[in-house]
């Protein structure tokens, strides 16, 4: 008598196996058709995709060089070359930020250097299409031809 | 209702008025045998193509989309590549056995297609033991698989064959069984007769509670004899790789995988003639109905009740936990072949009483 009850009791789970998988198959396939809808946004926001420094219209950007996200980098992706500048003002010598180089070849994405970075300089976007065919291509310079440090006060009168 | 007696006749007819009779019956093998071909290969990239997109959408994704409409050409790209693949001679195989085993298989397989009844006048071997004929036919393909297993000199092949050779004649005896039990209900083989017969009310319908058994065991069993799906043991992929065709490679491989989709599709087939009416429109007592039903080309309604038994297999594939070898062979000779045996018994006072 048990052995019949658990012979229909098995084809019932099965039935319910199959009541499960038919409810998969007809529901909407959440699938992206990649090259065509390139248009759409979709990853996340959080997404790290690669690195990026901001700049506003002026072309500055709120990089000092100091330095500290190649020496926090695990991975020697990041370089930062300076160069010393005088200010006309005050007639001093400064340093100021030269060229800001970024390997996306080598970085692991661990995101250290923009936790690390005191003026919220660095930030990531989300694209992450970095197929190149040289490797060379993959270093790329991540401060603008031309462009300076912005002006502190201006920032803290924003904030 | 159309059907495709009107085409052939006037074939046969044409060409017996122009030409004497060994010339007739020459070329009408050569048609014959170039229709079944095509027919062949071309349902089976259907079938390979389908069973991409139907388990695809099962696990809830698109499955082929790139070559040609939804992926349609994703099957024929496929065979170009596996007709172009090197064919590889291994050292240490049997190499007349190793070549002979998959043309055993296609053949077998061959021979099955070519008794199924499309239409009227779509049907190649009408034997007057048909279903004799369909069993026994079908089951030459065992031999393949095992001297494929056994002549490719390496334990998964052996391993998978053994355990095919044993899955296959366990549930061709289940087969035989639910087929005889309908048998019993027509009473002829021939499968052009049983097809009329099933002109007011199909089998499953005439035929009660053993016919509903006998189609559930069928479908059990023929699904086993297939090699796929929860009994897919034969060429188990996490154990043995690919099982008896695990050394095989280029168009043989090719073989051995159009064979295993065309078994799919005859078993559908087989399942649709016997049950569910072959090419037979659906009839309900109301003649309004009838007569709608009659507009669909009998084609179509083969088709129709093929694919949807095909597509069984394919849900059934995808829902059900696999089986460990001993509860395989336990289900078949402690469950479905005593059921069958008691069907047969149950269908006989069936025939009795009312008929």
């Amino acid at each position: 008598m048990r052995d019949i009850r658990e012979f229909f009791l098995g084809i019932w789970h099965l039935l319910q196996g199959m009541y499960v998988v038919m409810l998969n198959f007809i529901r909407p396939k959440v699938t992206e058709q990649y090259p065509e809808n390139r248009g759409k946004v979709f990853p996340a926001e959080r997404m790290r995709g690669e690195l990026v420094m901001p700049h506003n219209e002026a072309n500055q950007h709120k990089c000092t060089a100091c330095g500290i996200c190649e020496i926090n980098c695990p991975n020697g992706t990041i370089q930062v070359i300076s160069k010393k500048e005088v200010d006309g003002a005050t007639g001093k010598e400064k340093k100021v930020l030269d060229r800001y180089l970024y390997d996306v070849g080598s970085c692991t994405f661990c995101s250290v250097c923009t936790i690390s970075c005191p003026q919220d300089a660095i930030e990531w976007s989300r694209n992450f299409e970095h197929a190149m065919f040289t490797r060379a291509k993959l270093v790329q310079r991540l401060n603008k031809e031309g462009s300076s440090l912005a002006k502190k006060e201006k920032v803290e009168k924003e904030s | 209702m159309f059907h495709f007696k009107v085409v052939t006749d006037w074939i046969d007819e044409f060409l017996r008025t122009n030409l004497n009779e060994g010339w007739t019956l020459l070329i009408e093998f050569i048609l014959i045998g170039v229709a079944i071909l095509t027919v062949y290969a071309v349902l089976a990239l259907l079938l390979i193509w389908l069973e991409r997109k139907v388990c695809a959408f099962f696990q809830c994704r698109l499955g082929p989309t790139r070559v040609g409409p939804w992926g349609l050409l994703q099957s024929v790209a496929d065979m170009i590549k596996i007709l172009l693949k090197e064919i590889i001679h291994l050292n240490h195989v049997d190499p007349r056995l190793f070549r002979l085993a998959s043309f055993l298989v296609i053949i077998a397989s061959l021979c099955t297609f070519g008794a199924i009844p499309f239409d009227k006048g779509l049907h190649a071997v009408d034997f007057n033991i048909g279903v004799f004929y369909l069993l026994a036919v079908s089951s030459l393909g065992v031999v393949g698989i095992l001297l494929a297993g056994w002549s490719s000199n390496s334990k998964y092949t052996m391993i998978g064959a053994m355990r095919s050779g044993a899955q296959l004649i366990s549930y061709e005896l289940s087969c035989g069984l639910s087929l005889l039990t309908i048998v019993m209900l027509s009473g002829t083989m021939q499968l052009s007769q049983i097809v009329e017969l099933q002109a007011d009310g199909w089998f499953i319908f005439k035929g009660g509670i053993p016919a509903i058994i006998a189609f559930v065991i069928y479908l059990i069993a023929g699904h086993a004899e297939t090699n796929r799906g929860p009994f897919d043991l034969p060429e188990a992929e996490s154990e043995l790789t690919a099982g008896y065709h695990t050394e095989y490679s280029g168009i043989q491989f090719g073989f051995f995988y159009l064979a295993e989709y065309l078994n799919m599709f005859i078993i559908a087939a087989i399942a649709a003639t016997m049950f569910l009416g072959g090419w037979m429109p659906l009839h309900t007592p109301w003649e309004g109905v009838n007569t709608i039903m009659d507009y669909i080309p009998p084609v179509i309604w083969f088709f129709g009740k093929t694919f949807f038994c095909v597509f069984l297999a394919l849900w059934v594939r995808w829902a059900f936990p696999r089986l460990r070898i001993d509860q395989l062979l336990k289900l078949e000779w402690k469950i479905l072949m005593p059921i069958g045996l008691v069907n047969i018994l149950l269908m006989a006072l069936w025939v009795l009483i009312f008929n």
